[in-house]
């Protein structure tokens, strides 16, 4: 096996026994970035190997990660994805970013991502989409779409992104990696590049469910530096990660399999249950009424903080004049600022806000009655570059399975589960109670170790 | 207070329930409100998309929540605070570095009043 293509624990391992040097991990991604990424176009830029001074003692020893546009990182091009801050170079790290440099990883590149990540196949992105390596004339989601194809691809170990109503989940779904959008306030916000300040979640995109939990243990953690971090303790996520998933309640909610989803969706999760009733769990149906509201109250109250945030562009301290912002950006910014505006706040944004609480309250019902849920994590396989990006809404409606988790905030991960007829990757969706990401792995874990899609790799 | 406020809320909802197409006009103002400059290709281009978005969201009218609490963010933390403590924060030198205009150690900005 090439060294590029390890997961992160067997990089950690291999590093740990002196198999190979961060230098000779760093440099053999490198290399499958210059291979490969003219084709996938994962990678805005790339950096020569820098020794991290910490990778010695360090947990992740000097693994190369892929950082997505949105997030700062030190002194290094952080664009956003957007034509706008083309030439910005923060004069700080995201904490999520600090935390895994001060673990040990090294920054392999920043990742492309729609742009200010307002988007669900990268078309938005300022500098042209990225590519699906499953089928390269195919989108590969988004908006973490760089960093979903430079994990599938194998340019780096991990890449970090951000979820927002699906933007980590979807893509990883449509690149056949592990993608989980943690607990609101589970991981800091800090150095996020804001875009919906009540719905953005930082995380990775890997190989492994192990990988994440890795991962999730050095991000997740209360920050000062954000004040809607949460001060709920960071449990040991490894500890029971390989437990299995005996007497583990499972829901299938009904109102995520309707007509909207593929059949061939529909059944490779529904294959899936079967896996995890044969390790013992219990699967039952449940029911989440509101379900099909999660989207518009998405829809009004994300552009409604996107056009709050975006007022910080203002060509002052960083960044170029607003007529350079791409189309999408625009027009949420818009839809906002209508739906913010005099006379029409009641009605929308107000709106939105109590039907916000029954989709939480669904949540709450459900998880009474099992621990977690299986879904599909998107209603169909990767679409064709260019099919949606003409119709806003149509776009919009791509994210319809992935944004009720996150108007609730609680946890979801997507993990591959099959392959369409066109050899596209499917991705099964597991949601949680807040702050219960241990349980997720677990689920996720018990999956692979009985499956092997995760194991399959694109030809490039 | 209380039936003045509800009077309002139905009157907007009245509002709303009609097809939603945004009038050129209309997009002019929201884009003036949000500081973007428009070119006419943009405003034709944006008009008819936007109005589909607003129209699609109106299922949210469906739901009745005579009753129910608006949930603006889900974590339920009231009034984080930090200790009155001074610490290092960025340098000028820092802060400065990606503006596209500077003078003295200054950000230079338009006018503020201009053209009054």
């Amino acid at each position: 096996m090439k060294l590029n293509e390890l997961t992160l624990r067997q990089s950690i391992n291999g590093l740990k026994k002196g198999d190979f040097t961060s230098k000779e991990l760093f440099e053999a991604c490198l290399s499958r970035t210059k291979e490969v990424d003219l084709k996938v176009r994962a990678f805005l830029t790339t950096e020569e190997y820098e020794e991290n001074t910490k990778s010695g003692e360090s947990i992740l020893g000097g693994v190369p990660m892929g950082v997505k546009a949105v997030l700062s990182t030190y002194d290094k091009p952080s664009s956003g994805s957007s034509r706008i801050l083309d030439k910005y170079q923060p004069p700080f790290s995201a904490t999520v970013v600090k935390k895994l440099t001060e673990a040990g990883a090294v920054v392999l590149g920043s990742t492309n991502a729609d742009a200010f990540a307002f988007g669900a196949s990268t078309e938005n992105s300022g500098f042209g989409p990225s590519r699906n390596p499953w089928d390269t004339s195919r989108v590969p989601g988004g908006s973490s779409g760089g960093s979903a194809a430079a994990v599938a691809a194998d340019e780096c170990v991990f890449a970090v992104g951000t979820d927002t109503g699906g933007s980590i989940r979807q893509p990883a779904s449509f690149c056949n990696v592990v993608g989980l959008k943690n607990t609101y306030g589970r991981c800091s916000r800090n150095g996020l590049m804001a875009m919906g300040s009540s719905f953005d979640t930082p995380g990775v995109l890997t190989k492994t469910a192990e990988d994440t939990a890795l991962l999730l243990q050095i991000m997740a953690g209360q920050d000062p530096l954000d004040a809607t971090s949460s001060p709920e303790p960071v449990p040991d996520y490894l500890r029971n990660l390989k437990a299995g998933v005996r007497g583990l309640r499972i829901g299938l909610p009904k109102e995520y399999f309707d007509e909207g989803v593929s059949k061939e969706v529909a059944d490779a999760v529904k294959k899936a249950s079967e896996v995890l009733l044969a390790q013992g769990a219990v699967v039952t149906e449940v029911s989440l009424p509101h379900t099909k509201y999660a989207l518009a109250v998405y829809y009004v109250m994300v552009p409604s903080e996107i056009s709050a945030n975006m007022s910080r562009y203002t060509d002052i301290r960083f960044g170029g004049p607003r007529d350079i912002f791409e189309s999408e950006v625009k027009r949420r910014i818009m839809i906002g600022t209508y739906a913010l505006s005099a006379g029409y706040y009641d009605a929308y944004y107000l709106k939105a806000a109590k039907v916000r609480t029954l989709v939480i309250n669904d949540f709450k019902t459900a998880f009474n009655q099992v621990d977690v849920l299986l879904t599909p994590t998107t209603p169909t396989t990767a679409f064709k570059i260019g099919e949606k990006v003409k119709d806003p809404l149509q776009m919009y409606l791509a994210d319809v399975l992935t944004v009720p988790a996150s108007v609730a905030g609680v946890p979801a991960i997507s993990v591959p589960c099959g392959f369409d007829s066109a050899g596209l990757p499917i991705g099964l969706q597991l949601i949680g109670p807040h702050f219960r990401e241990d349980l997720l792995l677990q689920a996720a874990y018990a999956y692979e170790q009985a499956t092997e899609w995760h194991l399959r790799k694109p030809v490039l | 207070m209380r039936t003045w406020r509800r009077i309002c809320v139905g009157a907007t909802l009245v509002v709303a329930r009609c097809v939603v197409m945004l009038t050129l006009e209309e997009v002019k103002k929201i884009a003036r409100l949000a500081n973007l400059n428009l070119s006419e290709e943009e405003i034709d281009l944006y008009a008819p998309q936007l109005s589909e978005v607003l129209e699609y969201v109106k299922v949210l009218n469906e739901p009745d929540t005579p009753d129910v609490l608006p949930t603006y963010q889900v974590t339920g933390l009231e009034n984080v605070f930090r200790g009155d403590i001074v610490a290092p924060s960025l340098s000028q030198f820092e802060a400065l570095r990606n503006a596209s205009q500077t003078e003295r150690g200054y950000f230079v900005t338009g006018r503020v009043n201009a053209g009054i």
